[in-house]
């Protein structure tokens, strides 16, 4: 029993994004689609313990969801209408029987269109793609982005509400009208990886780099790829980047962690990407995160490299905290006094963002101006939201005594 | 389906409008007619024409304004037939005022049977 338990699982993990979608592409209906793949799971489990797992579980679980889905269409109170006899008829026509090899088509690439359709809101696009391409419960989902149960059912139930009742397609959006579409699909998979970039949220960034290799392997469009690139560069780092419980900035992880035979798979992505000649700010993130990964220490990067990286990225989606970044990478290329210039023009722009002033403190800190530093410390310290950013910040104030 | 497309912007605004506004609604209109969109439009008089009505205990009153007093106000509307959300924001972007103003779409609601 409990070999069909770990198998269950292995399944559930393994299909339920793809069996999903091919059910709502049927179906038109989430909830139905939800239900009806959860009554198969418990058929799966009931027939698999007597019977053996079959070969091709995908299969399986389609044709018997399909079965469930008629049965719950002809109890329901929609059972009279016109459109559910439609469906019905278009159901029972596919009379495969379910020990009956044969492949599904992938419509998961709909699917992701639709979960991130810009008229739905964003907290809801990331929701609708947690729950129907991966298949976390809502209940996880709620945890992971630190609301309650309700109000995560809430919140996915308008979301399918609106799908269903302002006609939003279930279609992927034709050119040219995919680029800009794009953009919402790919914000979601990078927020959810960034979600998961905490100690005790590590299963996001796994469903978010699962979900990049789908879109990737579906779309292989050059900033997919670069978005995908970026991901596997940051997860290559992942062994480095907790100590104790405690996040490790990049300029202090232990290089030695890190999973060279991953950083590999993201720089060949990114070069892939690269190759179609298409620049994007994700390949340009990669791009930084590959040069930083070239380097055996803070110190040896090649930081003119990174600026001019930074410079690209700032001409392409211009914004104050590219703008920082890019002043701290100039600054470690040599040339402190233009760095400081240039956080003098973003100050007003980043008057309450406490990067800002801890870089600046350790930049002034360099340039000798000690009482300066003293006092951006301090100011970074209230502005910081994280006891142990505080702390960081509080040890860098007292080494400058 | 069909959606109602309503036209929102700050009354006056319209005369900040670059290009001939009464020409890219004709145009518009056209448009719209010729690909079997179109199942109706009209402006509407200016706020200052509005009445509010209630019915309160049987008693009807009546009052100047519209029922919101708010900046942007509801100019006119366009009901459109199309086949999902993708084609109805396809065409409210074409309708002029979305330069300048605002254009919420909204489905018609179906009652089944």
């Amino acid at each position: 029993m409990r070999g069909i338990d770990t198998a269950l699982a292995r399944v559930y993990r393994e299909n339920a994004g793809r069996v999903l979608a091919a059910l709502i592409n049927q179906l038109r209906d989430f909830d139905l689609a939800e239900e009806a793949f959860q009554d198969a799971m418990m058929e799966a489990a009931r027939v698999w313990t007597d019977k053996g797992v079959p070969d091709n579980t995908a299969g399986w679980l389609l044709t018997v969801a399909r079965r469930r889905a008629i049965d719950r269409l002809r109890k329901s109170k929609r059972a009279g209408s016109n459109a559910t006899r439609d469906t019905i008829l278009l159901l029972a026509e596919d009379n495969t029987l379910p020990e009956q090899n044969h492949t599904i088509p992938d419509e998961r690439l709909r699917l992701i269109f639709t979960c991130c359709h810009p008229a739905l809101a964003q907290e809801s696009q990331v929701a609708l793609t947690l729950r129907s391409m991966c298949g976390l419960p809502a209940a996880e989902i709620a945890r992971a982005f630190l609301t309650t149960e309700p109000t995560m059912h809430q919140r996915l139930t308008r979301a399918k509400s609106k799908i269903r009742n302002a006609g939003i397609p279930y279609r992927v959006p034709e050119q040219p009208d995919i680029l800009p579409r794009l953009q919402p699909v790919l914000s979601v998979i990078y927020l959810i990886y960034n979600a998961g970039y905490t100690p005790n949220n590590t299963d996001l960034t796994d469903e978010a780099i699962r979900l990049a290799t789908i879109l990737h392997q579906l779309l292989p469009h050059a900033e997919v790829a670069g978005l995908f690139a970026l991901m596997t560069l940051h997860h290559a780092r992942n062994a480095a980047r907790f100590q104790g419980g405690k996040m490790v900035s990049l300029e202090h992880q232990n290089r030695d962690f890190w999973d060279q035979f991953t950083i590999k798979r993201g720089k060949n992505i990114l070069v892939d990407a690269l190759k179609q000649n298409q620049p994007g700010p994700y390949q340009f993130q990669a791009a930084i995160s590959a040069v930083h990964s070239d380097a055996s220490d803070w110190q040896s990067t090649d930081w003119p490299q990174i600026v001019g990286l930074y410079t690209a990225l700032n001409d392409l989606t211009p914004s104050p905290i590219i703008q920082l970044n890019r002043a701290v990478a100039v600054a470690n290329a040599g040339d402190l006094a233009k760095a400081l210039a240039d956080l003098e023009t973003l100050k007003s722009d980043l008057a309450n963002y406490q990067p800002f002033y801890a870089a600046r403190a350790e930049l002034r800190c360099r340039d000798g101006q000690i009482d300066k530093a003293r006092q951006d410390y301090q100011t970074a310290i209230r502005f910081s939201q994280n006891t142990a950013e505080q702390e960081f910040l509080k040890q860098k104030l007292s080494e400058l005594g | 389906m069909q959606y109602l497309a309503l036209i929102y912007s700050v009354e006056g605004l319209e005369s900040e409008y670059e290009g001939d506004m009464m020409a890219d609604y004709g145009a518009f209109s056209a448009a719209i007619s010729e690909a079997g969109v179109m199942v109706g439009g009209e402006a509407l008089m200016p706020t200052s024409t509005a009445s509010s009505i209630t019915v309160r205990d049987g008693k009807t009153t009546v009052t100047d304004g519209p029922f919101a007093e708010t900046k942007e106000i509801l100019g006119g509307y366009y009901l459109l037939e199309c086949k999902d959300l993708d084609e109805a924001v396809k065409w409210a972007a074409q309708i002029p005022t979305a330069k300048y103003g605002t254009v919420e779409v909204r489905p018609i609601m179906v009652f089944d049977q």
